[in-house]
Formats: structure tokens, C-alpha cells, sequence
């Protein structure tokens, strides 16, 4: 199980501990750990936008709720099968399965970017922008708060991608930065659907 | 159990700019952030100094000062809107860059690692850029001085409508404002990462027989203020967000309607004063006992090192100290009795707050149980912990008067608050990190500090601060109002004047006695009297390596522990104290 070395401090009773397997596995356990705490500092932070959102829609007299563009819903369904396609890459047992699926999945991912882009430049077309209306105010900023989150994300997916086409071999199941991304993925799907639901049925 | 086995150790790096400016060390970036925290420490210092001089003598004019602050000082006093530009700054450099820096960023990155066993931290690339951005963000902040209108006089807790309405609602209110929300919002995302990085190494990187209940209290502090800044920073980010997006994208998140501001009518409408305050305040509580967690660890760990005792209660330690981070996220509302809360939750939140005085006074009781009986080495440090300890008491107890809605309607923006937050805060948090210093000098440089200047010291900056603040919980029962340049206006507050000089001379010599700790600190690294691993006989982990400690910290062995952390006067053992790493005692011989 890899080396172990032996060394005493106190006589006989320390003992030095350490193997290759102990040393990723640990190394996989901090980066799980490390994104489940990201994770829950990014839903503190919606969580903050939403009482504010809670507030303004009981207490401002301004309130219009806007009617989503149609695209949005299509630009929803991108990104629920993007998250289907990472699964199926992070779940991929070959080289080339993994190749195609993250590749899928980056592809979906920038295709959700611009669509979001495109609904925006929808609204502004019908004379909705940031200010003006609280309603469309927080629309602006929790699709864009959510939009710059998922952004670093597909910078990960880029990553993966070109590491699977030019180093495909190195790029294992196990490799710790594939299934962080695909949690940070998820979640990020989980909170577009939780956006939707407080823009556009609770408003 | 955890997951024994740390990634391997990087490399010793051998350019000067891995050595020591881009360091992934958490040693290195302990230290950074410590002399961070000096440098602001004293900008915050100075800030107090000027405002202490107005508070005084409001009328006086300085014309050594008029020459450096020109607009500051426009025809000879101080104007009103200086002092609060200086109160602004005061107040966030110190809640920020000095309290949230210090004893968490500080001595947890320095000791946290070593304590549990650890080679570094779980990610000791993202620690180095929490560091920098840290830096970034002080640099930033301090940049609002040199912007056209100076630096923003909303206050630490930049309150709306007046932090969102830009430059029409004052000066610094426009590009002061902007670049003091972008440094915050740096602040944030430094600190965000940091407790990632605290939260995670502790689970998962402790030494083999580093139990949960066997690691140091400081280690618990350092853990739980990570998981309060977590969880509240976020908040505080989120609400920078709306403010920034109010003052430069023309939402009104937080600015209502029918405002008329220096003869222009502006146009938002519709936002609520009051959601920046919720926002505010749910970041900052347990911002707040973010600045005192950590050095209630401290005062642990030097008073049950020098008492030669265990700690008394461990484990009711650790539950108090989980307490008072859960309970923190439930009195923001506090901050606001008189906001026009309904009763009811201003009940609830009374209640709440009131209760944390529960673990607080455990601990309290706790610390004073470890000192009775014991054989007490008065070092400098311990005088440190044991003034941690009485100044948190002092400081604490007023807590509880404002914690009541009733009294804190009487007393709310008085100078009472300001005497309780800076008791609490300014001092007690202070203490703990001056005693950790004194405690982990030697650890860090190899030589110890001056102990006779550092008693000297002690004992002006423990009179000062008495006589800075306990006169002026009278200021403030007296009516004394807070965030006024003067409280020579008013008839009624004629009779605080003297107190205002008083406490300004007092903050005076209090302010230059520091000179002494600077003086100390550098001149000490250079030439104090080199040390061994254990000057203290302390039996936590950092006093088994060598000071100051090799790159990977063990020196390639890692530590296996077989003792809790305050194991003095042991029965059977050969010394008055027992190492975490000693062998197991066998109780049979």
C-alpha cells in the first residue's frame, strides 16, 4: 500500500503515517468538503437576495412582476440537460465517453450563457431594464448573480474539456476536480429552478 | 476520526518571492496577515486620535493639522463632516482589518495547522490569495481617503438612504463610498475562502489520535469563527451588491420614495431603509463574535498554561462556544430596537441575546475556575489573558443592559453602546491578541519578547483603557449622543465636556504607550533572548517543534497524539505537565 515510513520521536510510541492511496483520497475528501462549504456560503448569499426580494415584494408599492421571455424556459431545459450530461460524464468508464459528455455539457453550458444574454437583450427590447422596476430589478440581478456563479463554472468545464481531448488518458473517474465540478454544476441547476420559482410563481 | 494522511507537503520554495511575498505557507501568510493587522491597527489608531481631539475641543483650531488636511480643517476646526469621514474609517479598519485579521487570519493560520498536526492548511494556494486579496482590499479601502470628497461618513455600518444616494447626500459620498463597498466586497470573498480553508483542514487533516475532543480550545474558536463567517459574510456581499447596484445601476433596493436631498428630489423609490439594516446586521452579530471567539481561545489555552491547571470544564467550553456562534445568528435585532421592529420581535430577539450570556458566563466561570488553585506564573502573557477576562466581564455586562428593549431605547446611539463595543471589542478582542502574541513570539521567531516592557505595557494600556471607556458608559447614560463631531451644542450635554476632555487625554497616553508593544515586537525579533521549543512548558502541539518551526512543520515525522490538550499536574506523571504526544501514562505503575 505504497510506502510507510517508521520513525520515532518518543521512543517507540509515534509513528509516521503515510501512503499513496491515504494521500489522494485525503486530498479528494478536502476538495468534497471544500465545495459542499463553498456551496453552502454561495445559498447564504441567495439567501440574502431572497429576504430582500421577500421584503420589497411586501413592503414596495412599485411592485410590477414582469412575464418571462419564452426563452427562458427553453434556456431552462439546456441546463437541466447539461446536468444530465455531466452525470454522465463524471459516471463515464471510458476515456472517450468521459471526452464527449464534458464536452456536451461545456457546449450546453456557454449555449445557456448566451441564452440568458439573449433574454436579457429580450426585455430590453420591450423597454425593461435594471432600474425602474423592483420586480425587474431583481430579475436583472439574480439571473446575473446566478450567470457570473455559473460562469466559473464552465471555466472548470473548460478545463476538463481540453485536458480530456489532449490528455485523455490522465482524466480518470476518480479525478477530484470532475466531481467537484459536476456537484458545483448540480447545484448550480438546483438554484436556477429555486430562481425561477421565486421570479416568475411567487411574485 | 479523520482521514489521517496529508497530502504531501509542498516543496520548499527557494526564490525570494515564493520565500516570502507569494507564499502558499500558512506560516508565511499568518505572518502576513499579523503585520497587515499592525499597519491597520495603527491607521485606525491614528483616525482615533484626530476624532478624540475634536470630541475635546470641538472649537479648537490646529494648524499644523489644517496644513496636512486642508478641507478637513477648513478655516481652522475640524469640520464635523471630517470627523465622521475619520469615524467612518475608524470604525471599518478596526472591525475589519483589524479584528477579523488578527486572531483569526493571523495566530489560526499560523497555529491552526500545527495544533491538530498538519503539514498546512487543506488548500494553501487559495490561503495565499485569501491573504492577497486581503491586502487588495486594505489598499482599496484606505484609497478612499485620496478620492475627490474623500472617504465616506456613513459610518461603519454605512446605514441607507444615506450610504446609496452618492455624492448630492455629502462628501465622500461618491467615489469614497464606491471604493469602500468594493474593499468590503474584496473582504468578503477573502474571508469566504479562509473559512473554507479553516473549516476544512480541521476536519479532515488532523494527526492520528487528534480527536475532536482532544484538539485545543483555540482550534475549536478558530473552527467556529470560520463557520460564522461562512455563513454571514455572504449576507454582508449580498447586501454590498444591492447597495452598489442602487447607487450606480438606479435600482431602489433600499431607497424610498419622496426624498428631497440638498434641494435636489431624487428620483428613486420604493426600496426600504430597513432591508439594508436586516442585511446589515445579520453579518454583523456574528461578525462580531467573529472578533471575540478567537481570542477566548486564547485566554484558554494562557490561563490554563499558566495556571498549571487543566482547563476547567472542556467539554462545557467547547459547547459554549458553540452556543454563542448559534445563538449569534439569532439577535441581529438587536441592532435595531428602536427601527420600529413590531414588540413582538423585538421580545424574541431580547430574549435570544439575553441568553447568550448564559455560555458567555460559563466560559467566564470556567476561566476563573482554572486560576483558583492554581501555581500562577505571571508572565506577561497570562496578565493578558487574566485582563481578557476582566475586560470581557466589564465589557459584557453592559451587553446585557442594552440587550433589554426598554433600556436600550434610552440608550441606543449614546456613547453606552460605543463604551460596551469598544470594552468588548477595542479591548477585550485587543487583549487576546496582544497575549497571543506574547505566548506565540517565541514560537514564531525564535526569541522571546521583552517581559518587563511587556508588563509595563500591560499595565498602562490595562489603566488606560479603563479610564478610556468606563467614564464614558457614563457619557452615555448622562445622554451624551453618539456620531456627533460635538456635544457642545446642546445645554443638557454641557456637563459632559470635561468627561470628553478626560477620556481624550486618557486615549492619548493609552495611544502612545503602544509604542512600546511596536518597539518591543521589532527590536525583540532582532536581539531578544534566543529561545528552546518550550519556553512556557506548554503541551500543545506547536511547543514540540522547533522555534521557529521547520518549513513542513514536523520536521518529516508526524505527530500521533495520545493526550487532551491541558493535561497539567497530572497524577503519575514525572512533570507538572504532560505533552499531547507523550506517551500514554500507565496508571498502573
Amino acid at each position: 500500500m505504497g510506502s510507510s515510513l517508521v520513525s520515532s520521536k518518543e521512543g517507540d510510541q509515534a509513528s509516521y503515517y503515510s501512503n499513496e492511496g491515504g494521500v489522494t483520497q485525503s486530498r479528494k475528501r478536502n476538495s468534497r468538503i471544500g465545495m459542499w462549504l463553498a456551496l453552502a456560503s454561495i445559498s447564504m448569499m441567495f439567501t440574502g437576495f431572497t429576504s430582500a426580494y421577500i421584503l420589497g415584494r411586501g413592503t414596495n408599492n412599485l411592485w410590477q412582476p414582469i412575464n418571462p421571455p419564452n426563452y427562458l424556459w427553453i434556456n431552462t431545459l439546456v441546463l437541466l440537460a447539461s446536468s444530465l450530461t455531466v452525470e454522465l460524464g463524471r459516471r463515464a468508464t471510458k476515456a472517450s465517453e468521459l471526452k464527449y459528455w464534458i464536452t456536451v455539457t461545456c457546449l450546453l453550458g456557454i449555449t445557456f450563457l448566451a441564452g440568458q444574454l439573449w433574454t436579457w437583450n429580450l426585455l430590453v427590447n420591450q423597454g425593461i431594464y435594471l432600474a425602474g422596476n423592483p420586480h425587474s430589478s431583481f430579475f436583472y440581478l439574480l439571473t446575473g448573480v446566478h450567470g457570473l456563479h455559473l460562469f466559473g463554472g464552465i471555466l472548470a468545464l473548460l478545463y476538463l474539456t481540453v485536458r480530456s481531448w489532449l490528455f485523455s488518458s490522465t482524466l480518470t473517474q476518480e479525478n477530484t476536480v470532475l466531481s467537484t465540478t459536476a456537484l458545483y454544476w448540480h447545484f448550480m441547476d438546483g438554484l436556477w429552478i429555486y430562481l425561477l420559482i421565486l421570479l416568475f410563481f411567487w411574485r | 476520526m479523520s482521514d489521517s494522511g496529508n497530502p504531501e507537503v509542498h516543496a520548499e520554495p527557494t526564490t525570494f518571492l515564493r520565500k516570502w511575498i507569494f507564499s502558499v505557507d500558512h506560516k508565511i501568510i499568518g505572518i502576513q496577515y499579523y503585520f497587515l493587522a499592525l499597519i491597520a491597527v495603527f491607521i485606525g489608531l491614528g483616525l482615533s486620535v484626530l476624532m478624540r481631539l475634536r470630541l475635546a475641543w470641538p472649537n479648537e483650531s490646529w494648524p499644523l493639522l489644517e496644513k496636512i488636511f486642508p478641507i478637513g480643517f477648513d478655516g481652522g476646526p475640524m469640520t464635523p463632516e471630517f470627523y465622521l469621514a475619520l469615524m467612518t474609517m475608524h470604525g471599518t479598519i478596526m472591525v475589519f482589518f483589524v479584528l477579523t485579521t488578527a486572531p483569526q487570519g493571523g495566530f489560526g493560520n499560523y497555529f491552526l495547522p500545527i495544533q491538530i498536526g498538519a503539514h498546512d492548511m487543506a488548500f494553501p494556494v487559495l490561503n495565499m490569495l485569501s491573504f492577497w486579496v486581503t491586502f487588495v482590499s486594505l489598499g482599496v479601502m484606505v484609497a478612499a481617503f485620496f478620492v475627490v470628497g474623500g472617504a465616506p461618513i456613513s459610518g461603519w455600518t454605512a446605514y441607507a438612504p444615506l450610504s446609496a444616494l452618492g455624492e448630492v447626500a455629502g462628501p465622500g459620498l461618491g467615489a469614497g463610498q464606491n471604493l469602500w463597498i468594493i474593499s468590503i466586497a474584496l473582504f468578503c470573498l477573502a474571508s469566504l475562502l479562509g473559512a473554507l480553508n479553516f473549516i476544512t483542514t480541521v476536519l479532515n487533516m488532523r494527526a492520528k489520535g487528534m480527536t475532536l475532543m482532544k484538539m485545543p480550545l483555540t482550534v475549536w474558536t478558530w473552527f467556529t469563527t470560520a463557520i460564522l463567517a461562512l455563513l454571514s459574510f455572504p449576507v454582508l456581499l449580498a447586501g454590498g451588491i444591492l447597495l452598489l447596484l442602487d447607487r450606480l445601476g438606479g435600482t431602489s433596493f433600499f431607497i424610498p420614495g419622496g426624498l428631497v436631498v440638498s434641494d435636489t428630489i431624487i428620483e428613486h423609490s420604493g426600496g426600504s431603509p430597513i432591508l439594508w439594516q436586516h442585511l446589515f446586521w445579520f453579518f454583523g452579530h456574528p461578525e462580531v463574535y467573529i472578533a471575540i471567539l478567537p481570542g477566548m481561545g486564547v485566554a484558554s489555552q494562557l490561563l490554563s498554561t499558566f495556571a498549571r491547571k487543566p482547563i476547567f470544564g472542556y467539554r462545557a467550553m467547547v459547547v459554549a462556544i458553540f452556543a454563542i456562534g448559534l445563538l449569534g445568528f439569532f439577535v441581529w435585532g438587536h441592532h435595531m430596537f428602536i427601527s420600529g421592529l413590531s414588540p413582538l420581535s423585538a421580545l424574541i430577539f431580547s430574549v435570544i441575546t439575553l441568553t447568550i450570556g448564559v455560555p458567555s458566563a460559563i466560559k467566564t466561570f470556567n476561566w476563573l475556575g482554572t486560576l483558583w488553585g492554581g501555581k500562577i506564573r505571571f508572565t506577561t502573557a497570562m496578565l493578558y489573558a487574566i485582563g481578557f477576562v476582566s475586560l470581557f466581564v466589564s465589557g459584557g455586562i453592559t451587553g446585557l443592559f442594552l440587550g433589554q428593549t426598554s433600556i436600550d431605547v434610552q440608550l441606543h446611539d449614546t456613547y453606552f453602546p460605543v463604551a460596551h463595543f469598544h470594552m468588548i471589542m477595542g479591548v477585550a478582542a485587543l487583549f487576546g491578541i496582544f497575549g497571543g502574541t506574547y505566548y506565540w513570539f517565541p514560537k514564531m521567531f525564535g526569541r522571546m519578547l521583552n517581559e518587563w516592557w511587556g508588563k509595563f505595557h500591560f499595565w498602562i494600556t490595562f489603566i488606560g483603557v479603563n479610564a478610556i471607556f468606563i467614564p464614558m458608559h457614563l457619557m452615555g447614560i448622562m445622554g451624551g449622543l453618539r456620531r456627533y463631531a460635538q456635544s457642545t451644542e446642546f445645554k443638557f450635554l454641557e456637563p459632559l465636556q470635561p468627561y470628553q476632555e478626560f477620556v481624550s487625554i486618557a486615549a492619548f497616553i493609552t495611544a502612545a504607550a503602544q509604542v512600546i508593544f511596536l518597539v518591543n515586537l521589532f527590536w525583540s525579533m532582532f536581539k531578544g533572548k534566543k529561545t528552546s521549543e518550550n519556553p512556557w512548558e506548554s503541551t500543545t502541539l506547536e511547543w514540540t517543534i522547533p522555534s521557529p518551526p521547520p518549513h513542513d512543520n514536523f520536521a518529516g515525522k508526524i505527530p500521533v497524539v495520545h493526550h487532551g490538550p491541558y493535561e497539567y499536574g497530572v497524577p503519575g506523571s514525572p512533570r507538572d505537565f504532560v505533552m499531547q504526544t507523550d506517551p500514554p501514562i500507565d496508571k498502573n505503575k
